[in-house]
């Protein structure tokens, strides 16, 4: 796959590699605003509807914006607001906050000065009052957006919600709320008082992108002919195998940045090769490369566990039942190159507690000794067997003792 | 083995020194690079690098930053009880005192925003901005907000920022209920036994040769090998334990070569080690000392276990002893044990007793004072009256936590306790009174 490299000047290879990487980095690090939204046009109008009603006709208007993490609910958010702004009549009239610093913001620090303020409600309605304008009749509108709407949700007796939307719903200065979250579940967690103020209007985002859709997203993203990704199988199946797991395009970037940080000048062109190295690293078990760094001591610790929890199908183990089904594994074995105290078996154990490869049952420390506090081990069998594959110079009978039943 | 570091934007002297200070790590410092890019370049938001404990991963950070000088700051998230203090660090590396002096008292994340926008806003900078976070997992217990605001740092400042995270433990602890931003996952491995000797062996003395000391942390690995691959231990013992190793080349019994007469000199000190310095039972200090001492005075060290085992007087150890059978023996056998006369008693199960149920592995079972008291004057061979003599004996062992109360404070009437003393302590203890303990106990039926 090559890249369109600009062929009217000829710069050198390095510089147009820097140049290339460097426009590459801000599409994927930095999420720049598209021209049009795709995918969410129908949202897009609603929304767009709704804040110009707020902005041109006065009206006090609230909605809620739903959709899991990485959907586009900012993108979505902040284009409106841009193409809101392009018209000059809306420019004039609207004035957009950020809720912790709305004081500031609105350039009131002089005005609030020595003013003692009671509760929250005589804050706002101060506020609003100062948003007068001298030469209309009826105040400015303002936008408040909420970011992450469901911590809100957690304050004392939801102060804040209940009076922004009071304010939207009684005929005082026309306001408009909105508010973004991940969870879909979060009109449950609204207060009777707070809910029955909110519009219960709300603007729903899907991942709905398909993988045709996926693939396009990343030739715009690293600006590739169309007919290339057809031609190389393995990077078709990689990006496949991204889709299923994740339809997002927060995770296709971090993909994509992986193989960008593979070009440079000696390699100026993203290889399938690279999608593949990308992609490993990527899905890499992490618990599994942590398993590879233990000890022979500690590994045969967890593969004794794996046993114990064989044997009695997952019931709770503590020190004593661990060592003592080692040194049985240690009996059959003529030699006694394992021969480990007791201390020094336990300061193995406490290494995995560290590492929270075993984590205690119950906070009860205080009360048992620390060899018969109950453990619960955090590990799924096929991940220890898979790295004992991989476990370096792993002795044999280690190996032979871990694939057995039953110890 | 040493691959050289090549990257466009940066000296290529400064990447040979970093490629010297940096052997067996050069593949992740390369990668580090590759994603940190260009100084003028974006970088991805944030970053998280997990491995085992000194498996190089604040060093090799340490060193990138400082040899290239990028503008950095290295924060120790054991060291910030609150997040002022994690602020303020931040903005005093970037923007000097002044800036970090105009945080509020109990500075608010939305405070720390604020005015690193408005710093940021009069002295920009072209450089991507390194904010490296060690001991990450500590992030978990602070306030619920600040660890997806750190991930998301680039967005909410807009600057060129990138956070990253040093952790043992892997991400999929640290992410919150509601998900957050992914950042970008790179694993440092962990060094191989080849590696460890080529690190180790850096370390070598002056005045004795390279091949010496390498034959020398050869031994080492050999022996704590297979418990033991921190690199900062093995370090630790290899300085601890070399001049005992010279010990007989300086005595000219034997010459540098004769590798076999200096490892079976070495084995026995090693083996000793591991049941000592390696578990911290006797600090380096005392080890020193040791070795210093002639060989033949040198008796038992004495470890920190060592010291609990107190000299009781005769009837506490009896106290003692019937403790820790009425812990490890369920209730019922005491008739059994205990009576002179006691018929035949039919093992309810006589099928082989599951080592599960053995009260060895469980741990010891409270028991009622009475119990405890009736096995004593069981026990004990001579007349003893229950005075108040015996009693204090009682509390006396639960101050030098031998034994654990275990009710409540309130209930004076009927208080319980459990035996909390190991078996071989409490061999040793029957020992001394000629009592045969191990025929009482219901395991060893």
């Amino acid at each position: 796959m090559s890249k369109r490299k600009t062929k009217e000047t000829h710069v050198p290879v390095g510089e147009c590699v820097a140049q290339l990487q460097k426009l590459l980095r801000e599409h994927l690090c930095r999420e720049e605003l598209p021209e049009t939204p795709e995918g969410v046009a129908s949202q897009h109008k609603h929304l767009l509807e709704l804040l110009r009603r707020t902005a041109l006709h006065g009206e006090s208007n609230s909605v809620l914006i739903v959709g899991p993490r990485g959907a586009g609910k900012t993108m979505l958010f902040k284009s409106v607001l841009k193409e809101l702004l392009e018209n000059e009549d809306v420019a004039e009239t609207l004035l957009q906050v950020h809720l912790n610093e709305i004081t500031r913001q609105l350039h009131l620090e002089n005005v609030v000065g020595d003013k003692v303020f009671g509760s929250f409600a005589e804050n706002l309605a101060f506020l609003l009052e100062a948003l007068k304008k001298g030469d209309r009749s009826s105040s400015r509108p303002v936008l408040f957006l909420l970011d992450e709407f469901d911590l809100f949700v957690h304050h004392k007796n939801q102060t804040l919600l209940y009076n922004l939307f009071d304010v939207s719903q009684s005929a005082q200065a026309p306001v408009a709320v909105v508010g973004l979250t991940c969870r879909l579940d979060v009109l449950e967690l609204l207060e009777k008082r707070v809910k029955s103020r909110f519009s219960h209007r709300q603007i729903h985002l899907f991942n709905s992108a398909t993988f045709p859709d996926y693939v396009q997203r990343v030739e715009k993203q690293l600006s590739l002919p169309a007919t290339f990704l057809d031609q190389r199988q393995i990077s078709v199946d990689i990006l496949r195998r991204h889709f299923n797991s994740s339809k997002d395009f927060r995770s296709l970037h971090m993909l994509l940045m992986f193989c960008l940080s593979r070009v440079s000048v000696s390699k100026p062109s993203i290889k399938p090769a690279d999608v593949l190295e990308a992609s490993r690293m990527c899905f890499a078990d992490a618990k599994a490369n942590m398993l590879h760094g233990l000890s022979i001591l500690e590994l045969c610790l967890i593969i004794a566990m794996k046993h114990l929890n064989d044997l009695y199908e997952g019931e709770p183990f503590n020190l004593q039942m661990v060592h003592n089904e080692f040194k049985k594994f240690l009996q059959r074995k003529s030699s006694t190159m394992y021969n480990f105290e007791q201390p020094v078996v336990m300061k193995a154990f406490e290494h995995l507690q560290q590492l929270e490869l075993i984590r205690p049952l119950d906070s009860s420390a205080a009360r048992t000794q620390r060899e018969f506090q109950l453990m619960k081990l955090l590990l799924d069998t096929s991940q220890i067997m898979e790295a004992l594959q991989k476990y370096p110079q792993c002795p044999t009978d280690v190996k032979q003792w871990a694939m057995s039943a039953f110890g | 083995m040493t691959e050289t570091l090549r990257h466009p934007g940066y000296d290529e002297e400064k990447l040979q020194r970093i490629a010297e200070l940096l052997p067996c790590r050069e593949v992740q410092a390369g990668l580090l690079l590759s994603l940190m890019g260009q100084p003028e370049h974006l970088c991805y938001p944030s970053v998280f690098i997990y491995g085992h404990r000194a498996s190089g991963k604040s060093h090799v950070l340490n060193i990138l930053m400082e040899q290239l000088e990028l503008p950095h700051v290295m924060v120790s998230c054991v060291e910030c009880l609150s997040v002022a203090l994690l602020f303020e660090q931040v903005l005093q590396s970037f923007f000097g005192a002044d800036a970090a002096s105009l945080l509020p008292r109990g500075p608010s994340l939305s405070d720390f925003v604020r005015i690193y926008r408005q710093q940021c806003s009069e002295s920009p900078t072209y450089q991507t901005r390194y904010i490296i976070m060690e001991k990450a997992e500590m992030l978990r217990d602070t306030e619920a907000n600040l660890l997806p605001a750190l991930l998301r740092l680039q967005e909410l400042v807009e600057d060129n920022v990138t956070v990253i995270f040093l952790s043992e433990i892997v991400w999929d602890k640290f992410r919150p209920n509601t998900g957050c931003f992914e950042p970008l996952l790179l694993h440092f491995p962990d060094y191989s036994k080849g590696e460890l000797q080529q690190i180790l062996s850096k370390d070598k003395h002056p005045s004795y040769s390279a091949e010496f000391y390498s034959s020398y942390v050869n031994i080492l690995l050999g022996v704590f090998y297979s418990v033991c691959r921190d690199l900062k231990e093995l370090r630790h013992l290899a300085a601890l334990n070399f001049s005992k190793f010279c010990e007989p080349l300086e005595e000219g019994k034997v010459k540098e070569s004769d590798t076999h007469k200096l490892w079976r000199h070495i084995e026995p000190h090693l083996k000793k080690a591991m049941q000592t310095v390696y578990l911290r039972e006797v600090s380096s200090h005392q080890w020193e000392q040791m070795q210093e001492m002639d060989n033949k005075d040198v008796g038992a060290v004495r470890g920190l276990s060592a010291h609990t085992h107190v000299e009781l007087p005769y009837y506490s150890k009896f106290l003692l002893i019937a403790a820790y059978l009425a812990s490890y023996n369920p209730a019922r056998t005491d008739k059994r044990f205990f009576l002179k006369h006691h018929g035949k008693i039919k093992k309810p199960n006589i099928l082989k007793k599951n080592e599960k149920t053995s009260n060895h592995l469980l741990g010891p079972k409270p028991f009622p004072l009475d119990r405890m008291l009736a096995i004593f004057y069981s026990v004990v061979d001579s007349r003893v009256a229950p005075t108040a003599s015996i009693f204090s004996q009682i509390s006396s062992l639960v101050t030098l936590q031998l034994l654990n109360q275990v009710s409540h404070d309130d209930q004076l009437d009927a208080p319980k306790y459990k035996c909390a003393v190991s078996m071989d302590f409490i061999c040793a203890i029957s020992r001394t009174v000629n009592f045969d303990i191990v025929k009482y106990l219901y395991d060893f039926l």
